[in-house]
């Protein structure tokens, strides 16, 4: 009885994806513990969150991709709605436009579209497989774009920026033409300084910034000099659990949330930095072998993107952290405190469990 | 795993074959081009990531092994502030343990600067919390341009517990503003012995550049205060202590979070004087508003029992830094109270000289006890047809030596400076400390003047006259003398040669182990005077306050007995006061009045020198505020209240 409930629980989740997950989300509970000033409370928070995120990840393994399939457009369709309710009567929070109250509770549409929008995209490349025209890329390029623009304007440059990046992964993977990317790449480098007129005055500071973090060293450039601080004072084994010292002085902002990164590298060094890599590199070669051995062109490209939107939530992070990207508002996937962030990434990875669990149930 | 795909191919294709318009025979290597130009692509974004990868272990290892050491430096600069902790100045404790220099602490309001921009605002806002005057603001002003640094400047002193209420509740507003508590010195007796004490001050441009090329600068960091004048900058560094450090981790609002290690500082240590402040009281009270000096030494010890120059100040003025006008107000007083005339004014000795000429000439053998002369009020050098009056015109008739000494004979002495030579007074009288610093522990002494050929010489580039001996012997001429140095001198005739340097302060107690260490407890030096001899200038001195001396009056019915002898001293010039002040030019030109004494004259206990400026005659003036001393320190009995100050001075005038 037991091993056929243990069996019907496990049955869709794959045991190499799921032991990185684990040992990675209680790296995270381990660093957050520090980070929080040792806050039993922020702990339990964070475990919560994380038994929700693993709950609905359990449920994303046990939906079929098919399933998935069906749900692409709608899930698309409502998301690219509420943004545009966001727009018209959202909540100003910040100074940006982001929550939508809904009843009890806010929402924050531009999350659903990290995965509302390589849904889309996979189910269009699917429905028009091996015949795709140029056609079929410039209307990807608006299902991507669309949604992009209001999370930007909204603004926010980092949900922009994952959403869009998860949406040209489903782009270059589905096979974008390289003439077409050189074309973007020009495009997009001469639109640079359009852009730049566009961006809010933060944004900009935030670029600047990073140029020359000394410019405003109690600033702007705070975050980034003493994140950057926080990690070369670690050196190469760090200075031990709960000792980091930049951390648990406040001289670290957000340290929970987007910056735990800093925490983590400060008390466990290059040393724990390698460790970490080595963790998102398992997941993200899992990832990608799961999407080279899917069994349809929905599920691979939506695996594939996920898989390498999860590398751009590691990457980006880490790269702004340590001070070689802006600092835009992207969490540690599995790190960093927060529900929100847990739940959409753990959503991903149950996706990519079903796509693999599914493919064998059906060979079989 | 290429190989699965037909099949699964197949099985798709059917259930959508429906919706597919171009669905045709070429698709199945479409679907293979197709899925290897897929899995190629995710070749390439593997390498993408990798490479990412790679680009961020290299950023890694450039912070966490090439930048190591740096960035932990800027880490623990973060973390760690040394904050100095400042230690308890050392208290000044009179012979009978009375405090009369202590520490207490109050309230301060300060400003830090870098904090708060633009200062001006800040204060007007403050004014309307707590009292600010228009002098704090100057104060203020001044330390903000001495200092470079980020320090907090105090605004307002000594705060009211109702000023530090109002200023909490408001303290919102004022971010950069903060309540200190602070350790303040303060005089309790006020002018008392204030000329012994000196004060301490804000430390300065010049002091700070003065520590730091003594090596000092670090035990001072933290200290706003250091010894100007007087005991407060002669012991310096017994008071100051030892400076000691806390070093605290900050967040980074700079807010103490914990202490990670506390160096506890080393309170100064305690002096204890020699002093009597019962004593000085009474001395400053008796010169009442007359100017002059006083000092009072124990023959036996060198311990200084008084040391008074009048007028004094308060020296609780200078310790919050003296606001200008009070400054200007006491430099340019015409009574100059700044000036410590015991240590550095100098008179010419006048009279009191004639007792160590006295002994020179028993000593040299150039006279005896019974050579007398006819004095016939004036005295005649050699071929010369130059006249050196004696101060009473017709003379005194017959005079030996003790008549010379209690009288005041001028021509005695003339002969007898003739016989000896400017050389043998000078090598003889300058064992007695004439012409030289006496090493008081105050500094900013004077030397005096005992001539010599040599001195002329150099000073002059002119040979010695004869002529010029003649009035060294009545103690004028080139003669000049403080009252240290004449205080000393006759603490030396007292003690019979056995010379003790003078010093203010007996005993340094050391603030940790409360260990003693006695200051001076060995004669500084002896030389030998022939008991005779000295028995001999001592009776005279002796019937100097007796009936027929100088002193007789002010020593009428004294239950012991006195050794003294009076002067008066020319007064130069009045170049002193630039102010023409006619009331007082006849004031100023009077002569200044000399005591010199010691009681009781078989067991000396206190040997000392008066001096009141313009006073008149020594006796008259000079020798009542002995009396006073006398009677206090043999007998315990407190004077008279000092309402008859007016009365002796006009009582001076002859």
């Amino acid at each position: 009885m037991i091993d056929r409930l243990i069996a019907f629980l496990t049955r869709h989740l794959d045991p190499f994806l799921g032991t990185v997950v684990v040992v990675l989300l209680s790296i995270g509970l381990v660093v957050l513990f520090s980070a929080s000033g040792e806050s039993f409370g922020r702990l339990g928070n964070q475990l919560a969150n994380i038994l929700v995120a693993l709950c609905v990840m359990w449920v994303a393994a046990n939906v079929a991709p098919q399933h998935l399939l069906r749900l692409a457009v709608p899930v698309y369709v409502v998301g690219l709605g509420l943004l545009i309710c966001v727009a018209l009567f959202g909540e100003v929070s910040n100074g940006a436009r982001r929550w939508l109250h809904v009843g009890v509770t806010r929402i924050q549409p531009s999350e659903v579209m990290k995965i509302g929008v390589p849904l889309m995209l996979a189910w269009y490349f699917d429905r028009y497989e091996a015949i795709l025209k140029f056609k079929d890329f410039v209307v990807g390029a608006v299902v991507l774009a669309v949604p992009v623009l209001l999370i930007a304007l909204q603004p926010d440059l980092g949900t922009a920026l994952l959403v869009s990046a998860a949406g040209f992964f489903v782009l270059f993977l589905a096979g974008l033409s390289w003439k077409f990317l050189g074309a973007m790449a020009v495009a997009g480098a001469a639109s640079l300084p359009v852009l730049w007129g566009m961006l809010h005055d933060y944004q900009r500071q935030r670029v600047l910034t990073l140029l020359d973090p000394e410019q405003d060293p109690l600033g702007r450039g705070y975050h980034t000099i003493q994140s950057t601080i926080a990690l070369g004072s670690g050196g190469v084994f760090g200075k031990g659990w709960l000792n980091g010292t930049q951390a648990r002085l406040d001289f670290l902002p957000e340290r929970t949330t987007d910056f735990i990164f800093a925490v983590y590298s400060e008390e466990f060094g290059l040393f724990g930095n390698m460790i970490l890599l080595v963790l998102f590199l398992l997941v993200i070669g899992r990832g990608l072998y799961i999407a080279a051995n899917a069994s349809t062109l929905f599920s691979r490209l939506l695996a594939g993107a996920i898989t390498l939107t999860f590398f751009t939530y590691a990457f980006v992070n880490m790269g702004m952290v340590s001070g070689i990207l802006p600092v835009v508002g992207v969490p540690l996937p599995l790190i960093s405190y927060g529900g929100t962030s847990a739940v959409t990434i753990l959503f991903g990875i149950g996706i990519l469990m079903s796509i693999h669990t599914h493919k064998r149930l059906v060979k079989t | 795993m290429l190989l699965r795909f037909p099949l699964k191919l197949g099985f798709f294709r059917r259930s959508r074959a429906g919706f597919r318009p171009h669905g045709r025979g070429v698709e199945m290597r479409d679907l293979m081009r197709d899925l290897q130009r897929f899995q190629m692509r995710l070749a390439i974004c593997a390498g993408g990531v990798l490479l990412m990868f790679f680009v961020l272990l290299l950023r890694f290892v450039y912070l966490q092994v090439v930048q190591h050491d740096y960035y932990l430096t800027l880490a623990e600069n973060n973390r760690i502030s040394v904050l100095p902790v400042i230690p308890n100045r050392g208290l000044i404790i009179d012979r009978n343990g009375v405090v009369i220099a202590h520490n207490y602490s109050a309230f301060t309001l300060e400003i830090t600067p870098k904090e708060v921009g633009e200062v001006d605002p800040v204060i007007d806002a403050l004014a309307g919390v707590v009292d600010i005057q228009p002098k704090d603001r100057k104060r203020f002003r001044k330390l903000l341009d001495e200092r470079h640094d980020l320090e907090s400047i105090p605004i307002r002193t000594r705060l009211t517990d109702e000023e530090v209420a109002r200023f909490s509740v408001n303290r919102y507003r004022f971010p950069g503003v903060q309540i200190n508590a602070r350790l303040f010195r303060h005089y309790p007796n006020g002018e008392v012995a204030s000329h012994v004490l000196g004060y301490i001050g804000r430390i300065s441009e010049r002091d700070k550049a003065r520590l730091e090329r003594d090596g000092l600068a670090a035990n001072y960091s933290g200290s706003d205060y250091i010894g100007k004048v007087g005991l407060e900058e002669k012991y310096e560094k017994e008071l100051h202590g030892v400076t000691g450090f806390e070093q605290v981790e900050t967040d980074a609002g700079g807010r103490a979070v914990r202490t990670l290690r506390r160096i506890l500082p080393v309170s100064g240590n305690n002096l204890h004087l020699a002093l009597d402040l019962r004593l000085q009281e009474i001395a400053e009270r008796v010169f009442g508003t007359r100017s002059g000096a006083l000092v009072a030494i124990e023959p036996s010890t060198g311990g200084v029992l008084a040391l008074v120059s009048r007028p004094g100040f308060d020296p609780n003025q200078f310790v919050e830094g003296i606001d200008s006008q009070n400054w200007e107000a006491l430099n340019t007083a015409s009574d100059k109270p700044l000036n410590n005339r015991a240590l550095q004014g100098v008179y010419p000795p006048g009279s009191t000289f004639k007792p160590f000429m006295a002994l020179a000439g028993l000593e040299l053998g150039k006279r005896t006890p019974e050579y007398t002369i006819s004095d016939p009020g004036y005295f005649i050098l050699g071929g010369a047809a130059h006249r050196f009056r004696d101060w009473k015109p017709g003379g005194h008739g017959m005079v030996n030596l003790h008549r010379s000494i209690v009288i005041s004979c001028d021509t005695y002495y003339y002969g007898l400076a003739q016989d000896l030579g400017i050389d043998n007074i000078h090598r003889f009288i300058g064992q007695f400390g004439f012409g030289k610093a006496t090493g008081i522990d105050i500094s900013g002494e004077s030397t005096g003047l005992l001539p010599s050929q040599e001195w002329k010489q150099k000073r002059f580039h002119q040979k010695w006259f004869g002529g010029d001996t003649i009035s060294v012997g009545i103690g004028q001429g080139y003669n000049l003398a403080t009252p240290m140095q004449l205080a000393y001198a006759t603490a030396i005739l007292a003690n019979n040669g056995v010379v003790y340097r003078p010093h203010l302060v007996r005993q340094v107690e050391d603030s940790q182990s409360g260990e003693r260490r006695t200051i001076e407890a060995e004669p500084f030096t002896t030389f030998t005077i022939k008991p005779d001899n000295l028995a001999r200038v001592r009776d005279a001195m002796i019937d100097v306050n007796k009936p027929g001396g100088t002193a007789a009056a002010a020593f009428a019915g004294a239950p012991y007995q006195v050794a003294g002898k009076t002067g008066t001293a020319q007064v130069i010039a009045m170049k002193q006061n630039e102010k023409y002040d006619e009331s007082r030019v006849l004031a100023q030109h009077r002569d200044h009045a000399l005591y010199i004494a010691y009681a009781p004259a078989d067991a000396p206990r206190v040997a000392l020198a008066i001096l009141v400026e313009n006073g008149g005659h020594g006796g008259a003036a000079a020798a009542p505020i002995a009396r006073a001393i006398f009677d206090f320190v043999l007998l315990g009995k407190e004077p008279k209240p000092p309402k008859d100050d007016s009365q002796a001075e006009e009582g001076d005038s002859d």
